[in-house]
């Protein structure tokens, strides 16, 4: 009944989803923002490896929010932004 | 003349409307409200409509303003009630077992993004079949707590002449933490450092006859620490595992924290499980999931000392300390030491250092926040502050655009 491990099946991990890029143009025409803008999500992250994102996609995040219900937040994944010293 | 029935339905199409307006949550919440009031209290349409209205505007009302300094008030509001939390770090409430760092120490801890913390704790649940079943977790438990050949010894020694270290083991504590003498046997032999035997005066007794190059005297002393950190079984860095009663299922708390190991012991509810190490979180979760550890953490740090702060501020803080893709401080190596200010730095911490600095790189500041227009003495961009006036220099006098059209400036 364990199963296997699955990261995207914890609690903690809200839904992650890859925007198709024809979409991705119109949110950021919505927003009125250049992807940068939007927070970052690193390469490296390990729910990027498991929902196969690349560098340059944007991650549409679906949190539980407690006072909004379900709120839609969207990540932007870039490749190792702030090297841990 | 209205059936209730028939009024349901119309409220239904008159939320319909106002759907894509207002939050899901709040959505649900103002239906199901409007449908009991028709039963309960007889509500008209007329009425029920003006609520919708009402709804509306005061979800409206409620959202943030345009260049309303959030981050300022959410420094304020968690700030405040910190300076009352009291500094009780090593007193713990009640029948708890464990020490766990709780109040201003803790929140620091978080808002530093410390590597480690003070005192990592991990939360395991179990899995359907063997929460109720208090041997089986007793089993778990055992299998997760790492144990240490320190502390399962009763004697320990070198015998410098004869080149021998002897381990005499407990049995109480071998039968305790479910330790065989084989098994200290194997990790002796397999840490490399000499033969190993039993004694032939007493089974419990174990002799590992030290190979060459470590009966330098110097050296000794380091060996005696290596054999007796020898881990014989267990998950490393968890130290010590209690098991605990939550409603009708046992829950096990561990001392330590090494997420990604213990996910992988059969029995575990690995969709459950946490540990209070964000940084950890961060590595094995993603950042989403340290977002939501963060929250979480500060909610409860400031809910257990009885201070009440909107959780708001929480997010907002939890969405500034993961805005790069990773866990970072709040203080001058984190958010606060990467604005793009040289003087909104320098008012934080070691100011003629990052003066010096940016002094050398030649850096410019176009003062595009609060801090360093209070210093020079502007108006600050907040509030109606942020609004500023652009000039169009292709339209003349009469508003009449001079450009070619196409090419319209905003």
């Amino acid at each position: 009944m364990n199963g296997k491990i699955n990261i995207l099946e914890h609690e903690l991990v809200p839904k992650h989803e890859v925007v198709p890029p024809e979409e991705a143009v119109d949110l950021l025409k919505k927003l009125g923002i250049e992807p940068w803008q939007l927070p970052w999500m690193s390469a490296d992250d390990p729910v990027v490896k498991a929902i196969g994102a690349k560098p340059g996609d944007i991650v549409r995040i679906i949190r539980k929010s407690p006072t909004a219900g379900v709120f839609v937040a969207y990540r932007y994944v870039v490749v190792e932004v702030t090297k841990k010293s | 003349m209205n059936s209730p029935h028939n009024v349901e339905e119309e409220i239904d199409a008159l939320l319909e409307k106002i759907k894509s307006e207002i939050t899901p949550q709040l959505f649900e919440e103002v239906s199901k409200k409007l449908k009991e009031a028709v039963k309960k209290r007889r509500l008209r349409l007329d009425q029920a409509s003006k609520i919708v209205e009402e709804v509306v505007k005061n979800y409206y009302r409620s959202l943030v303003d345009p260049g309303e300094a959030v981050g300022t008030i959410t420094a304020q509001s968690i700030g405040e009630p910190s300076t009352q939390m009291t500094l009780r770090v090593f007193h713990y409430a009640g029948v708890r077992e464990y020490n766990v760092t709780l109040g201003l120490p803790r929140l620091i801890e978080i808002v530093d993004a410390r590597r480690q913390p003070e005192t990592p704790i991990m939360e395991i649940y179990l899995t359907d079949d063997v929460k109720h079943d208090l041997e089986k977790v007793k089993e778990i438990a055992r299998q997760i707590e790492s144990t240490y050949i320190e502390n399962i010894a009763e004697e320990f020694g070198i015998d410098y002449t004869e080149g021998v270290a002897i381990v005499k083991l407990d049995r109480e504590m071998l039968i305790d933490k479910g330790v065989t003498v084989e098994m200290v046997i194997e990790v002796l032999k397999e840490a490399g450092i000499g033969e190993v035997e039993i004694s032939s005066e007493d089974p419990y007794e174990i002799k590992v006859y030290l190979s060459e190059e470590y009966l330098d005297p110097v050296k000794i002393e380091k060996l005696r620490a290596k054999i007796l950190q020898t881990q014989v079984k267990g998950i490393r860095n968890i130290k010590k595992t209690i098991i605990q009663k939550r409603g009708n299922e046992y829950v096990i708390i561990a001392e330590g924290s090494n997420l990604e190991e213990v996910m992988k012991i059969p029995g575990v509810d690995w969709r459950k499980i946490y540990t209070n190490n964000i940084h950890e979180i961060e590595r094995v979760l993603g950042i989403e999931a340290a977002r939501a550890a963060i929250i979480r953490e500060i909610k409860n740090t400031l809910d257990d000392q009885g201070l009440d702060v909107d959780i708001r501020h929480i997010m907002l803080l939890a969405d500034m300390m993961t805005w790069t893709g990773h866990v970072r401080q709040v203080g001058r190596m984190g958010i606060a030491g990467e604005k793009p200010s040289v003087l909104a730095r320098a008012t934080f911490e070691t100011t003629v250092q990052k003066l010096v600095e940016s002094a050398i790189t030649g850096e410019e500041d176009t003062l595009p926040s609060i801090t360093e227009n209070i210093i020079i003495g502007q108006v600050i961009p907040v509030g109606t502050g942020l609004v500023r006036v652009y000039m169009n220099p292709s339209f003349n006098k009469k508003g009449e655009e001079n450009m070619p059209s196409g090419e319209k400036n905003e």
